[in-house]
């Protein structure tokens, strides 16, 4: 697979090294906000593309903003209070002007918007697709140290926080500061003593702002962990219908979930208690600020320091003002959140490859019966003990082998190390004589397929589940090749009565998670889809649920076609499938205690032969 | 519970858009009448307050500022009047923004309260059959986002009022200053309104549209991650990465059209107030040479025009919030207006000792379909003794889990009845059916709660709650005391979200206790040991059996226990439940006293296993698929071992 190695180190750790250590998902990755916002920009460079321009464009749009509060002064100290009476004409050329440069500033401020919003989305969306990628990259050690719902929000939630923050905050943060700087010079050239006076009052009502933000904040990750709580609650009510049924406990329910209804009622008056507090506090300080200028403006002019126009542009100007500091608090937290919804994103593509494919040196596996071995083989968990020891084993081409063992014994560790899920912590494991962490990942993967216990199905139709097992150039063959594909496997495996029974026959939609099928029809599209993939080497997980005896017997004839002439390992929960098999593999405590036919076994008399004949008491 | 009189719905709303809009927002007004009285007279307060900051304004304007910088003593002295006065309004401003938020604030807290306690009020009270018909993740959005929506238009609608307040007081201060002053200013508003309203009419659904793909790039995410084992090994990584780019590419290009329309309307909407200004100053220039105003008044209604900005565009937010409110409460009126919750009956079953009969008398269950009823039981007659263990075999569908769930009175049957003790069940007081008759489903339920309130489904304190050692001894019989055991906290233990911290079959048997510490007389399994190990589901059943014997005593663990426990059908002081359980495993079936066999919705035979395996064809078939297929195999691995003979015997 030539996209694995984009996000593959280029060479891999010395083979047999010692430290599987466990590479768990970054959380979120380490850097500052300004190291965090320059390797978002390198790992999506779309953002800056053409950033001058709107930087320009954007300091034109601000410039817009102080045109009203000059034609006001203006207008009042050259037109309406010009010597000799209002001059009509004066006034007129003045508005007629500033309209045409209010409009050349919108027209400004339109294209800021959607230069801003074309390239960041570009790049997010480069973003979200390149974590993706790069989860389905990590090893299943790796992906299992995380909630898969947190590896999702890693892809959705996260970025939708940046998304959302440019759409809104970053557009008021960059329009916020332009206009705060121009309005100032203005002022400034205005009156710089009415000037520092606006800064002295507005600088407090920042520092203030802050910690009460803070407040809002706390309070809002209460409302959000009260709604959690709620929505379990009531997931309980809906998910456990049947028992609260079943045990009359719906008033024991209720009266829980209305405990948390009210809670997050509260949660959600105080949250906004504090809002309106913060967001009225700044409306106070804009008008007190307004008093204040008039009242030092007027005491300054007297002096003759300002105009009355200049005063009048002031009052203007000062509402310039108001809206940016209102919104600063709410604005930083935005970008703090988007901030860390970037690292979080990023956290995930600093995260280590540990299984990764071996890059150019790379040895293409070629297709035939395939021979496996262990040789000395050790595996522990990160931080665990070791769960398989000193495993050698061969499995002939073509044969089939059971794995067979107590719950906890190491078997599926073992299968899992056969199809390289996982790599050794020591030892090595060969497929025809070649180790395989030097062989190609889309090669091995097309010889070594999984047949895990509980097929994962795809919400789709009963073909697309199937076909998925189709890979290389089949994969975009012609709709009615693939059906013919599909319906072929399913005729090998003598599974053909079983789709003249469903009424919608290939197009019957299989639910979220298949779960409009039963686990038994689930197992059988899994056997299909195996079969498609055409492996040189299959790996079962046999099923442990109990499914009905009609489906059992299919599954059963499905497994005989599939595993005809490949090599198959099964891990066994039956002992009835190590019966039928070739060769029996006992483990037991991480170890290989023995190894051959059924027969042999039975008639050695160990571990294997005492659990066949309790087996055989049991059922017999 | 009160059945519901009449299924006429009284949540929908009905009508022309308008006339739907009106309803709702009346409703939730009327639903919270002080609220919303204090939320609408202080948001009136503040719109009239608004007005008069720029009236004041005006009025120092001309009376201080000007006659001051002219050189006016008096004035000059009368400055800080002005700047009091302007600090008063300032105050009173401030104020009532603060309590206008905070009561409309709490009126939107209040009534996503009302509807929250109604949707899962309905949930608690509407039959099985409902719940079956819709979808888990419906019915929790119905709880959370829906309600989300259906209350969003009541943030913004006390601030939307006070702006009418705020417009009507403007225009009358300006009309009484000057009628051409008046209009240069209210020109621009009714162009605002309407660009607010064309802005939210085209925001809504390119924000629907970008959250509706939103939500879909995470269902591809979820999906895809959940199958991260499938993908690995079939190396299918490439394929859905491109699955992944492909609707991340369509939420990038919605999400490029919201912002268009934002960056089109936002500089519009900025645009408009400011050429308000313009004009205002253009024609009181005009007004002052002819004398009719003041610059005050010029100053006051240019000011005015830039606090009025931000409210006009509330009309905006409540018309854009309209439509998305009534689509969400239409869904939570669907569930409120939902009838079909089972009347309750009122006689008492007494709690005698010992197993109770169960009677099925010309049981039919018929189940709306796409185009008319399925039939999922058909005359089903049955009369089990107390005491008696009786399989329900059949093929997937043939209707065992609808037949055993009417046991619980899960649902009521359309023909026939079901009796216990002789009792319609319809007629059983609910509390005296749910202590007598335990069902253990085929999905267990695990809430997130202590091991012991799991099992005994009681608050803590709760005087009627079954002791430990009622527990423990449940939690043995069900054989899985030894896992509760080895939790950290024993019967503490919290169990999390579903019971994650125990395995498929843990909380199989976890659920076995909680129907076992109720000492049911009829304890229902409805395939409820499917991923318990055989052995340990033998054990269990096996223990069941002999319960009355050794619930005193430690678990027998000799097979010799539950051999002379096999038995004791005929012993009439016998006392434990009747046992009724739909079953895959043979060992299972093999063990009941009787075995139903169900195809279609009907008894097609009832017996002991050894009659219906003579007997009964579809039985026979049933029962002996296990075996037939070990037979095969090994007949093929004969025949493979002869043709390996042969191979060898031909070189």
């Amino acid at each position: 697979m030539t996209t694995t190695s984009r996000t593959a180190p280029p060479t891999r750790t010395a083979a047999g090294s010692h430290a599987v250590e466990a590479s768990r998902i970054g959380r979120t990755s380490d850097l500052g906000v300004l190291a965090t916002l320059r390797r978002g920009v390198q790992v999506s460079p779309e953002i800056v593309q053409g950033l001058g321009l709107t930087i320009v464009l954007a300091v034109l749009a601000a410039v817009g903003r102080v045109v009203v509060p000059i034609a006001v002064q203006q207008t009042v100290d050259t037109g309406v209070l010009a010597d000799g009476g209002p001059d009509v004409e004066r006034v007129v050329t003045l508005v007629v002007a500033a309209a045409f440069a209010l409009l050349a500033a919108a027209t400004c401020s339109a294209l800021v918007n959607i230069r801003l919003f074309r390239s960041t989305e570009a790049g997010l969306a480069t973003l979200r697709v390149r974590a993706f990628r790069h989860v389905h990259d990590l090893s299943v050690l790796t992906q299992g140290t995380e909630r898969r719902g947190s590896l999702v929000s890693r892809v959705t939630s996260d970025v939708d926080t940046i998304s959302l923050f440019v759409q809104w905050g970053g557009i008021m943060l960059l329009v916020s500061v332009l206009q705060i700087g121009v309005a100032t010079i203005l002022m400034a050239i205005y009156s710089w003593q009415l000037t520092l006076v606006v800064w002295a009052c507005f600088i407090p009502l920042v520092l203030v702002l802050r910690p009460a933000q803070r407040r809002v904040n706390a309070a809002y990750t209460t409302v959000r962990e009260r709604v959690g709580a709620m929505l379990g609650a009531i997931s309980e009510s809906v998910v456990g219908a049947e028992t609260i049924r079943a045990y009359g406990v719906s008033e024991r329910v209720q009266r829980r979930i209305d405990a948390t209804i009210q809670a997050t009622r509260d949660a959600q008056v105080r949250a906004q208690k504090l809002v309106a507090i913060v967001f009225s506090s700044g409306v106070l300080v804009s008008n007190i600020v307004l008093a204040v200028v008039v009242v030092v403006g007027t005491l300054l002019g007297v002096d003759g320091g300002i105009t009355v126009g200049q005063l009048l542009a002031f009052l203007f100007l000062v509402q310039l003002f108001t809206g940016p500091v209102q919104m600063a608090t709410e604005i930083l937290n935005e970008l703090q959140n988007a901030v860390a919804g970037w690292r979080r994103v990023l956290g995930v593509l600093e995260t280590r490859v540990e299984v990764a494919d071996p890059g150019p040196d790379a040895v293409v596996s070629p297709r035939g019966p395939a021979t496996v071995e262990l040789h000395d083989v050790q595996f522990a968990y990160p931080d665990g003990p070791p769960v398989l020891t000193d495993v050698d084993l061969t499995i002939p081409a073509g044969a089939t082998v059971a794995v067979v063992g107590a719950t906890g014994s190491g078997k599926t560790t073992m299968a899992k190390l056969l199809v390289r899920f996982m790599d050794p912590t020591r030892g090595r494991v060969l497929l025809d004589g070649v180790d395989l962490r030097d062989i190609e990942t889309t090669s091995l993967r097309d010889r070594v397929v999984v047949v895990p216990q509980e097929g994962f199905l795809f919400d789709g139709t009963l073909l697309s589940n199937i076909a998925y097992g189709l890979r290389g150039a089949d994969v975009d063959a012609a709709d009615d090749v693939v059906e013919a594909r599909v319906r072929s496997a399913l005729d090998a495996l003598g599974l053909t009565d079983w789709l003249s029974e469903l009424p919608q026959g290939l197009t019957t939609d299989v639910g979220q998670r298949g779960e409009s099928l039963s686990a038994g029809e689930r197992q059988l599209v899994a056997l299909a889809r195996a079969y498609l993939a055409e492996a040189d080497l299959l790996v079962l997980d046999e099923a442990t649920s109990a499914v009905d005896p009609a489906t059992e017997v299919r599954i059963a004839r499905a497994l005989d076609s599939l595993t005809e002439g490949r090599s198959t390992v099964t891990i066994a929960h039956r002992l009835s499938t190590a019966e039928a098999s070739d060769l029996v593999v006992v483990v037991d405590a991480g170890r290989v205690v023995e190894v051959g036919s059924h027969g042999e076994l039975v008639t050695a008399g160990g571990t294997y032969a005492s659990m066949h004949a309790s087996w055989v008491s049991q059922t017999r | 519970m009160p059945a519901r009189p009449s299924s006429r719905p009284q949540h929908a709303l009905d009508g022309s858009v308008t006339r739907r809009s009106l309803q709702l927002m009346g409703r939730g007004i009327r639903a919270e009448p002080r609220t919303y009285t204090a939320a609408i007279g202080i948001s009136a307060l503040f719109g009239a307050t608004t007005v008069a900051v720029s009236q004041v304004l005006g009025a120092v304007t001309d009376r201080v500022v000007v006659p001051a910088l002219e050189g006016d003593g008096v004035a000059r002295d009368h400055v800080w009047l002005g700047g009091l006065a302007l600090a008063g309004v300032a105050v009173t401003l401030g104020v009532t923004v603060a309590l206008r938020r905070i009561f409309a604030g709490i009126g939107y807290a209040d009534l996503q309260k009302r509807h929250r306690t109604g949707v899962t009020r309905q949930y608690l009270r509407l039959p099985m059959s409902w719940h079956r018909r819709h979808p888990t993740g419906q019915l929790l959005s119905n709880a959370s986002s829906d309600v989300e929506a259906a209350t969003g238009v009541f943030n913004p609608l006390p601030f939307a009022l006070g702006v009418v307040v705020m417009i009507a007081v403007a225009a009358v201060a300006l009309l009484t200053t000057d009628a051409w002053l008046a209009l240069a200013a209210l020109t621009v508003l009714p162009f605002a309104v309407l660009a607010n309203l064309v802005f939210q009419r085209r925001m809504s659904p390119a924000i629907m549209r970008a959250q509706g793909l939103r939500a879909s790039v995470a269902d591809i995410a979820h999906e895809s991650f959940e199958a991260a084992v499938l993908v690995k090994s079939l190396g299918t990584e490439d394929r859905e990465e491109e699955r992944f780019a492909g609707r991340t590419s369509e939420l990038r290009e919605a999400n490029v059209r919201v912002g268009i329309v934002r960056a089109i309307f936002d500089p519009v909407i900025d645009l408009l107030p400011n050429i308000g200004t313009l004009l205002v100053l253009g024609v009181g220039t005009l007004r002052m040479r002819s004398g009719a105003v003041e610059t005050g008044d010029v100053v006051s209604a240019a000011y005015l025009l830039t606090l009025l900005a931000v409210p006009v565009r509330a009309f905006g937010w409540v018309l854009g919030e309209l439509p998305r409110s009534l689509v969400g409460f239409d869904r939570i009126a669907r569930v409120l207006d939902s009838g079909g919750a089972l009347t309750p009956g009122t006689r008492p079953l007494p709690a005698a000792g010992g197993g109770a009969r169960i009677e099925m008398r010309g049981v039919g269950v018929d189940v709306p379909s796409g185009d008319g009823t399925a039939q999922l039981l058909r005359d089903v007659d049955l009369d089990i003794r107390p005491g008696r263990t009786v399989a329900v075999v059949g093929v997937t569908g043939a209707g065992k889990t609808t037949l055993v769930s009417l046991l619980s009175r899960l649902s009521d049957p359309t023909t026939g009845a079901v009796l216990l003790d002789g009792l319609d069940l319809r007629e059983v007081r609910p509390a005296d059916l749910t202590r007598q008759v335990a069902l253990v489903g085929q999905t267990t339920f695990v809430f997130e709660d202590t091991v012991r309130s799991n099992v005994t489904l009681a608050d803590d304190g709760d005087p009627d709650a079954p002791d430990d050692d009622a527990v423990w001894q449940a939690l043995r019989l069900a054989r899985v005391d030894d896992v509760v055991r080895a939790l950290p906290g024993g019967l503490d233990s919290p169990l999390g979200e579903r019971g994650a911290n125990l395995s498929g079959g843990q909380r199989q048997r976890l659920a076995i206790a909680r129907a076992l510490v109720r000492r049911p007389r009829v304890l229902v399994l409805d395939d409820a040991t499917s991923a318990v190990d055989p052995r340990i589901e033998q054990a269990i059943l096996t223990g069941l059996r002999s319960r009355d014997r050794t619930a005193d005593r430690p678990r027998p663990h000799d097979r010799g226990v539950a051999e002379g426990a096999r038995d004791p059908r005929a012993d009439a002081r016998y006392s434990g439940p009747t046992v009724v359980m739909v079953a895959y495993r043979m060992s299972s079936v093999t063990m009941a006293d009787e075995i139903v066999h169900l195809d279609g919705g009907r008894v097609v035979d009832r017996g002991t296993h050894a009659e219906l395996l003579a007997r009964d064809p579809g039985y026979r078939h049933l029962a002996t698929a296990y075996e037939r297929e070990s037979t095969r195999r090994a007949a093929d691995r004969e025949d493979l071992a002869v043709a390996s003979a042969g191979a060898e015997v031909d070189r």
